[in-house]
Protein backbone atom coordinates (compact mmCIF):
# COMPACT_ATOMS: atom_id res chain seq x y z
CA UNK A 1 0.00 0.00 0.00
CA UNK A 2 1.05 3.49 0.03
CA UNK A 3 1.05 6.60 1.92
CA UNK A 4 1.82 10.36 0.91
CA UNK A 5 4.27 11.89 3.19
CA UNK A 6 4.30 15.72 3.47
CA UNK A 7 8.12 17.22 4.62
CA UNK A 8 8.00 20.98 6.13
CA UNK A 9 10.62 23.43 7.24
CA UNK A 10 13.98 22.07 8.07
CA UNK A 11 12.48 18.44 6.95
CA UNK A 12 11.54 19.62 3.40
CA UNK A 13 15.01 21.48 3.09
CA UNK A 14 16.71 18.32 4.09
CA UNK A 15 15.32 16.12 1.89
CA UNK A 16 15.26 18.49 -0.77
CA UNK A 17 11.51 17.60 -1.58
CA UNK A 18 8.00 18.68 -0.08
CA UNK A 19 6.35 15.70 -1.00
CA UNK A 20 7.16 11.84 -1.19
CA UNK A 21 4.85 8.93 -1.65
CA UNK A 22 6.10 5.66 -0.24
CA UNK A 23 5.32 2.06 -0.78
CA UNK A 24 4.80 0.50 2.68
CA UNK A 25 4.00 -2.95 4.41
CA UNK A 26 0.30 -3.81 5.69
CA UNK A 27 0.57 -3.28 9.57
CA UNK A 28 3.65 -0.70 9.43
CA UNK A 29 3.58 2.08 12.03
CA UNK A 30 4.18 5.96 12.03
CA UNK A 31 7.60 5.02 13.20
CA UNK A 32 8.19 2.09 10.68
CA UNK A 33 7.82 5.04 7.66
CA UNK A 34 10.07 7.27 9.65
CA UNK A 35 12.95 4.64 9.64
CA UNK A 36 12.22 3.64 6.03
CA UNK A 37 12.41 7.64 5.14
CA UNK A 38 15.76 8.08 6.89
CA UNK A 39 16.81 5.37 4.60
CA UNK A 40 15.58 7.06 1.35
CA UNK A 41 16.65 10.22 2.79
CA UNK A 42 19.66 10.05 5.18
CA UNK A 43 20.09 14.13 5.92
CA UNK A 44 16.44 13.56 7.15
CA UNK A 45 18.08 12.30 10.26
CA UNK A 46 19.02 15.33 12.24
CA UNK A 47 20.68 14.99 15.04
CA UNK A 48 18.43 15.31 18.56
CA UNK A 49 15.55 16.48 16.82
CA UNK A 50 11.91 15.88 18.68
CA UNK A 51 9.35 15.05 16.15
CA UNK A 52 5.70 14.89 16.45
CA UNK A 53 3.43 13.00 14.36
CA UNK A 54 0.30 13.56 12.16
CA UNK A 55 -1.76 11.48 10.58
CA UNK A 56 -4.39 12.56 8.63
CA UNK A 57 -4.20 16.17 10.16
CA UNK A 58 -4.09 14.93 14.04
CA UNK A 59 -1.16 14.03 16.01
CA UNK A 60 -1.05 10.51 16.56
CA UNK A 61 1.71 8.32 18.53
CA UNK A 62 4.75 6.77 16.90
CA UNK A 63 3.09 3.09 16.77
CA UNK A 64 0.04 4.53 14.98
CA UNK A 65 -0.55 1.72 12.18
CA UNK A 66 -1.31 3.33 8.90
CA UNK A 67 -4.01 2.61 6.34
CA UNK A 68 -3.76 2.70 2.43
CA UNK A 69 -3.70 6.49 1.03
CA UNK A 70 -3.17 8.16 4.62
CA UNK A 71 -1.21 11.22 4.15
CA UNK A 72 1.44 11.91 7.10
CA UNK A 73 3.24 14.52 8.88
CA UNK A 74 6.84 14.44 10.66
CA UNK A 75 6.24 17.38 12.66
CA UNK A 76 9.65 19.06 13.37
CA UNK A 77 9.66 21.88 16.26
CA UNK A 78 7.29 24.16 15.65
CA UNK A 79 7.54 27.75 16.35
CA UNK A 80 4.63 29.59 15.70
CA UNK A 81 4.00 33.29 16.84
CA UNK B 1 -12.05 32.24 12.33
CA UNK B 2 -8.73 30.49 12.38
CA UNK B 3 -6.67 30.71 9.42
CA UNK B 4 -3.58 31.19 8.31
CA UNK B 5 -2.83 33.77 5.06
CA UNK B 6 0.32 34.96 3.05
CA UNK B 7 -1.54 38.59 3.21
CA UNK B 8 -0.94 41.20 5.66
CA UNK B 9 -2.95 40.36 8.88
CA UNK B 10 -6.03 43.26 9.15
CA UNK B 11 -6.48 43.58 13.08
CA UNK B 12 -9.81 45.49 12.87
CA UNK B 13 -11.60 42.15 10.50
CA UNK B 14 -10.88 39.58 14.36
CA UNK B 15 -12.12 42.40 16.35
CA UNK B 16 -15.20 42.57 13.58
CA UNK B 17 -15.23 38.73 13.84
CA UNK B 18 -15.61 38.30 17.50
CA UNK B 19 -17.40 41.76 18.28
CA UNK B 20 -20.47 40.41 19.97
CA UNK B 21 -23.54 41.89 21.93
CA UNK B 22 -23.25 39.78 24.96
CA UNK B 23 -19.55 40.74 25.53
CA UNK B 24 -18.33 43.30 27.71
CA UNK B 25 -14.37 43.19 26.94
CA UNK B 26 -12.28 42.53 23.82
CA UNK B 27 -8.28 41.61 24.20
CA UNK B 28 -6.60 40.76 21.33
CA UNK B 29 -2.53 40.28 21.07
CA UNK B 30 -0.53 40.97 18.13
CA UNK B 31 2.58 39.17 17.37
CA UNK B 32 5.47 40.90 15.74
CA UNK B 33 8.87 40.01 14.35
CA UNK B 34 11.59 41.70 15.56
CA UNK B 35 14.80 42.65 14.52
CA UNK B 36 17.15 40.36 17.18
CA UNK B 37 16.69 37.19 18.79
CA UNK B 38 19.56 35.67 21.18
CA UNK B 39 21.94 38.54 20.18
CA UNK B 40 21.59 38.34 16.67
CA UNK B 41 20.60 40.59 14.02
CA UNK B 42 17.67 39.15 12.36
CA UNK B 43 16.99 40.71 8.99
CA UNK B 44 13.91 38.38 7.43
CA UNK B 45 11.66 35.79 9.33
CA UNK B 46 9.86 33.50 6.60
CA UNK B 47 7.05 31.31 8.00
CA UNK B 48 6.03 27.81 7.09
CA UNK B 49 2.83 25.97 7.60
CA UNK B 50 1.12 22.72 7.33
CA UNK B 51 -1.59 25.19 6.48
CA UNK B 52 -5.51 22.26 6.66
CA UNK B 53 -3.77 21.39 9.82
CA UNK B 54 -2.34 24.45 11.34
CA UNK B 55 -6.19 25.75 10.75
CA UNK B 56 -7.63 22.53 12.57
CA UNK B 57 -5.36 23.17 15.28
CA UNK B 58 -6.32 26.90 16.16
CA UNK B 59 -9.70 26.04 15.72
CA UNK B 60 -9.24 23.33 18.06
CA UNK B 61 -7.66 25.73 20.54
CA UNK B 62 -10.77 28.14 20.49
CA UNK B 63 -12.83 25.20 21.64
CA UNK B 64 -10.29 23.97 23.94
CA UNK B 65 -10.42 27.83 25.64
CA UNK B 66 -14.41 27.89 25.16
CA UNK B 67 -14.07 24.97 27.55
CA UNK B 68 -11.53 26.39 30.03
CA UNK B 69 -13.12 30.53 30.19
CA UNK B 70 -16.59 31.94 29.59
CA UNK B 71 -15.71 33.59 26.01
CA UNK B 72 -18.27 34.63 23.13
CA UNK B 73 -15.73 34.29 20.15
CA UNK B 74 -12.30 33.81 19.29
CA UNK B 75 -10.61 34.48 16.05
CA UNK B 76 -6.86 33.57 15.22
CA UNK B 77 -4.97 34.19 11.79
CA UNK B 78 -1.33 33.59 11.64
CA UNK B 79 0.82 34.83 8.68
CA UNK B 80 2.96 32.51 6.64
CA UNK B 81 5.59 33.14 4.02
CA UNK B 82 7.99 35.94 4.65
CA UNK B 83 7.29 38.75 6.90
CA UNK B 84 8.73 42.13 7.76
CA UNK B 85 10.71 43.21 10.52
CA UNK B 86 7.96 45.35 12.63
CA UNK B 87 5.31 43.52 11.06
CA UNK B 88 2.66 40.75 12.53
CA UNK B 89 3.06 37.51 12.17
CA UNK B 90 0.04 36.36 14.61
CA UNK B 91 -3.18 38.10 15.61
CA UNK B 92 -5.51 36.88 18.05
CA UNK B 93 -9.08 38.20 19.34
CA UNK B 94 -10.96 37.37 22.32
CA UNK B 95 -14.57 38.24 23.21
CA UNK B 96 -16.01 37.80 26.54
CA UNK B 97 -18.45 39.18 29.13
CA UNK B 98 -15.52 39.62 31.44
CA UNK B 99 -12.10 41.07 30.66
CA UNK B 100 -10.41 38.32 32.53
CA UNK B 101 -11.71 35.40 30.77
CA UNK B 102 -11.22 37.28 27.74
CA UNK B 103 -7.00 38.21 28.62
CA UNK B 104 -6.93 34.37 30.01
CA UNK B 105 -8.11 33.04 26.96
CA UNK B 106 -5.92 35.39 24.42
CA UNK B 107 -2.73 34.19 26.92
CA UNK B 108 -3.90 30.50 26.12
CA UNK B 109 -4.28 30.65 22.56
CA UNK B 110 -0.89 32.21 22.10
CA UNK B 111 1.02 29.63 24.56
CA UNK B 112 -0.45 26.35 22.62
CA UNK B 113 0.22 28.26 19.34
CA UNK B 114 4.16 28.29 20.43
CA UNK B 115 3.81 24.50 21.02
CA UNK B 116 1.50 22.26 18.83
CA UNK B 117 0.50 24.57 15.82
CA UNK B 118 2.25 23.25 12.60
CA UNK B 119 3.84 26.51 11.79
CA UNK B 120 7.46 27.05 11.43
CA UNK B 121 9.73 30.00 11.93
CA UNK B 122 12.88 30.81 10.12
CA UNK B 123 15.37 33.69 10.99
CA UNK B 124 17.73 34.58 8.27
CA UNK B 125 20.58 36.74 9.74
CA UNK B 126 23.88 38.53 7.95
CA UNK B 127 25.91 35.12 6.50
CA UNK B 128 23.36 32.70 7.73
CA UNK B 129 19.58 31.36 8.36
CA UNK B 130 17.74 28.97 11.37
CA UNK B 131 14.56 26.88 11.55
CA UNK B 132 13.33 27.90 15.12
CA UNK B 133 11.60 25.48 17.56
CA UNK B 134 12.46 23.54 20.58
CA UNK B 135 9.29 21.18 20.37
CA UNK B 136 8.77 21.72 24.25
CA UNK B 137 4.79 21.00 23.71
CA UNK B 138 2.67 17.77 23.46
CA UNK B 139 -0.33 18.14 21.82
CA UNK B 140 -3.48 18.51 24.33
CA UNK B 141 -4.99 15.30 24.71
CA UNK B 142 -7.60 14.41 22.58
CA UNK B 143 -10.79 12.43 24.15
Amino acid sequence: MKVKVKLFAILRERAGTAEVTKEIQEGSTVADLWAALQQDYPKLAVPGIRLLYAVNQDYVRPDCVLKNSDEVVFVPPVSGG
Amino acid sequence: MFRVTDKPIDLHELVDCVTDPEAGAIATFIGTTRNNNQGRKVIALDYEAYPEMAEKELARLGEEAKKKWQICRMAIVHRIGPVQITEPSVIIAVSAAHRDAAFAACRFAIEEIKKTVPIWKKEVYEGGEIWIGTQSGQPLNRS
